[in-house]
């Protein structure tokens, strides 16, 4: 028997075959153009690319700018949810909302901010310039900004996890005894270090591949670059092997988004991500 | 106020938190606790402050104030404002809103239609590699922007694009380096918000509402378009107002695919950009004021959506 819920095979088959052309088109396609154009030149080559000094030196600098920002935006994020779960507090929701600005903000904007204090005609530009300290064109100017980008990653996956787990078991684990380091440890740490690794990875994706905020505190400095400003870079240059490089250089960023992509989905189907409540429920009419 | 609390089925990371806001801290309220029980109160919420004011509040601030800031070349409030202002108003800036928000629109529409779409078909349908396809429309928040914009600019490029060159060849259309190119862009980067904003939304309508339609002798396009679009269209809105606000802030996928010509195909991030490599750091913090508004406003709006469905569930 046919159900009320059914739809009509052609729709069925429309609309599938729509889903798989539009998503086969838009989000596979690029990832295969990226694979075959990095390794249409050769393995030799694609390695040479990937060892060639600037993509090096770009590479170092990912990785070091992801393992300052992960770890610190981590712990804000911890200590956020621990703050805003477990106590009340005046100005709680605008607490939330501020953390959830640089979501909405142009990534571009969230560079702006940090050139116009750092800058040379920023607010501290000549006290840095006469003390000789660089923070625009160089490492702490890129991790700012990127920091800045990701910093509610981790808090706004935390903080619905942990409301929903409340604070009985805390507060158990406080009436037998236990001091607050171990409260953390022993109780609040195993039920929410899936949903801590889960922010971290997202963060990480974001902080390893953000170009808008990056390009603005890095300018084109040569040995300031990050791996997909030195993708523009080899992009922009105008000889042969640039174009091959840019692509060497953007399979290993595709890489990573894939990594990101499998921790992700699998932490999600095992049912350890933490599940932000939906804003927008349904609501039939009567 | 509505106490629910209910979890929706998947993860769905990206909904605005604040809006769900509303929820949190709903549920423990009935039991009366003391202020503080657990320890860790004063440490956690300092340091949250303190990390929250370092990073985005007081960078922010630094760009407001920059706009009414006297400097060397403005030496007066005044001065410094009618700068703003004029940067802000200035033909270059206004054709590079146009291109912005147009697109960014144009791009978020498309998605509202082909995330429906896939949100429908991914919910309602069983087909084959359903959960491997379901995964991939994750794909453009873990793509970097960078290597989506030149993995789109190979495919579109007129010189040696996959389809770039043919479609040149054969029908004479320049899709890269024109705004065809960002629309492509954007509409990558745009995809997922519809689609994971619909799909809890879609996947909680209960059959009965529709079963019910049915015996009434709705058809089955009348359901769709009587019930169960107007269920879910407050989600459907969302999904595209996200894309869009995503959209007019990118920049790294459209420096590839775009030629960036001054008040032709030039887009408000770039000429952020432009105006800091100039030195001109009022105009810059103008544009990027500029902006934060917008991105404000597509928030005020998300927020409305939400306050309105509340509103009717509650009267419901």
């Amino acid at each position: 028997m046919k159900r009320a819920t059914t739809d009509p095979w052609v729709a069925r088959y429309l609309l599938v075959g729509t889903t798989l052309a539009f998503i086969l088109f838009f989000l596979v396609f690029p990832v295969f153009v990226i694979l075959i154009e990095a390794l249409r030149h050769g393995l030799a080559f694609y390695f040479s690319a990937l060892t060639a000094r600037h993509s090096v030196t770009a590479i170092k600098m990912t990785l070091m700018v992801a393992v300052t920002v992960v770890p610190l935006n981590t712990i804000f994020g911890v200590c956020a949810a621990w703050a805003i779960t477990h106590f009340k507090f005046p100005g709680k929701s605008l607490l939330i909302s501020l953390i959830e600005i640089p979501l909405w903000v142009s990534p571009v904007v969230g560079g702006l901010v940090f050139a116009l204090i750092f800058g040379n005609q920023g607010w501290l530009g000549t006290w840095l310039e006469t003390h000789k300290i660089q923070i625009l064109f160089a490492f702490p100017g890129i991790v700012l900004a990127t920091a800045f980008v990701t910093f509610p990653f981790v808090a706004r996956g935390l903080i619905p996890l942990m409301q929903a787990q409340g604070s009985a078991e805390e507060e158990a684990a406080l009436t037998l005894g236990a001091n607050g380091w171990q409260l953390f440890w022993r109780v609040t740490f195993p039920k929410i270090k899936w949903g801590v690794l889960y922010g971290m990875i997202l963060c990480n994706a974001r902080a390893m591949g953000e170009f808008g905020a990056v390009s603005v505190v890095a300018g084109s400095v040569d040995d300031k670059m990050t791996m997909p400003l030195q993708i523009e870079q080899y992009y922009q240059a105008l000889g042969p092997g640039g174009l091959p490089r840019a692509f060497a250089l953007a399979s290993l960023l595709l890489l990573l988004s894939v990594i990101t992509l499998v921790i992700k989905i699998g932490l999600e189907w095992r049912r350890l991500a933490p599940q932000v409540i939906n804003p927008i429920k349904p609501s039939l009419p009567h | 106020m509505h106490a629910v609390s209910t979890l929706p089925e998947k993860g769905h990371n990206f909904v605005p938190m604040e809006t769900a806001q509303g929820q949190l801290g709903q549920s423990r309220r009935s039991g009366r606790r003391r202020k503080h029980i657990l320890p860790g109160f004063h440490l956690t919420l300092g340091y949250t402050l303190v990390y929250l004011s370092a990073i985005v509040l007081l960078p922010l601030l630094a760009l407001l104030l920059k706009t009414i800031t006297p400097t060397a070349n403005y030496p007066s409030v005044y001065k410094v404002v009618g700068h703003v202002i004029e940067v802000a108003t200035d033909t270059r800036s206004l054709d590079s809103y146009r291109l912005s928000f147009g697109i960014s629109f144009a791009a978020a529409l498309i998605n509202g239609v082909f995330g429906f779409i896939a949100a429908w078909a991914l919910i309602r349908y069983q087909f084959p590699g359903k959960k491997f396809i379901d995964a991939l429309v994750d794909l453009p928040f873990a793509m970097p922007t960078s290597v989506a914009g030149l993995a789109l600019c190979q495919i579109f490029s007129t010189h040696s694009g996959y389809l770039g060159g043919p479609l040149h060849d054969w029908f004479g259309w320049k899709i890269a380096y024109t705004s065809w190119g960002i629309l492509i862009a954007l509409t990558f980067i745009g995809f997922p918000f519809v689609v994971r904003t619909l799909q809890p939304v879609l996947s909680d309508l209960s059959a009965e509402v529709e079963e019910a339609a049915a015996c009434l002798g709705a058809n089955r396009w009348q359901t769709f378009r009587r019930v169960i679009f107007p269920a879910a269209s407050p989600a459907l809105l969302t999904g595209i107002m996200l894309a869009f606000g995503r959209g007019v802030g990118e920049y790294g996928s459209i420096v590839f695919i775009s030629s960036m010509i001054p008040y032709l195909s030039e887009i408000t991030p770039q000429l952020i950009i432009i105006k800091l490599d100039e030195n001109d750091y009022v105009g810059a913090a103008g544009l990027g004021l500029v902006m934060l508004l917008m991105s404000f406003v597509i928030v005020l709006t998300v927020n409305c959506i939400q306050y309105v469905v509340s509103r009717r569930r509650k009267g419901a």
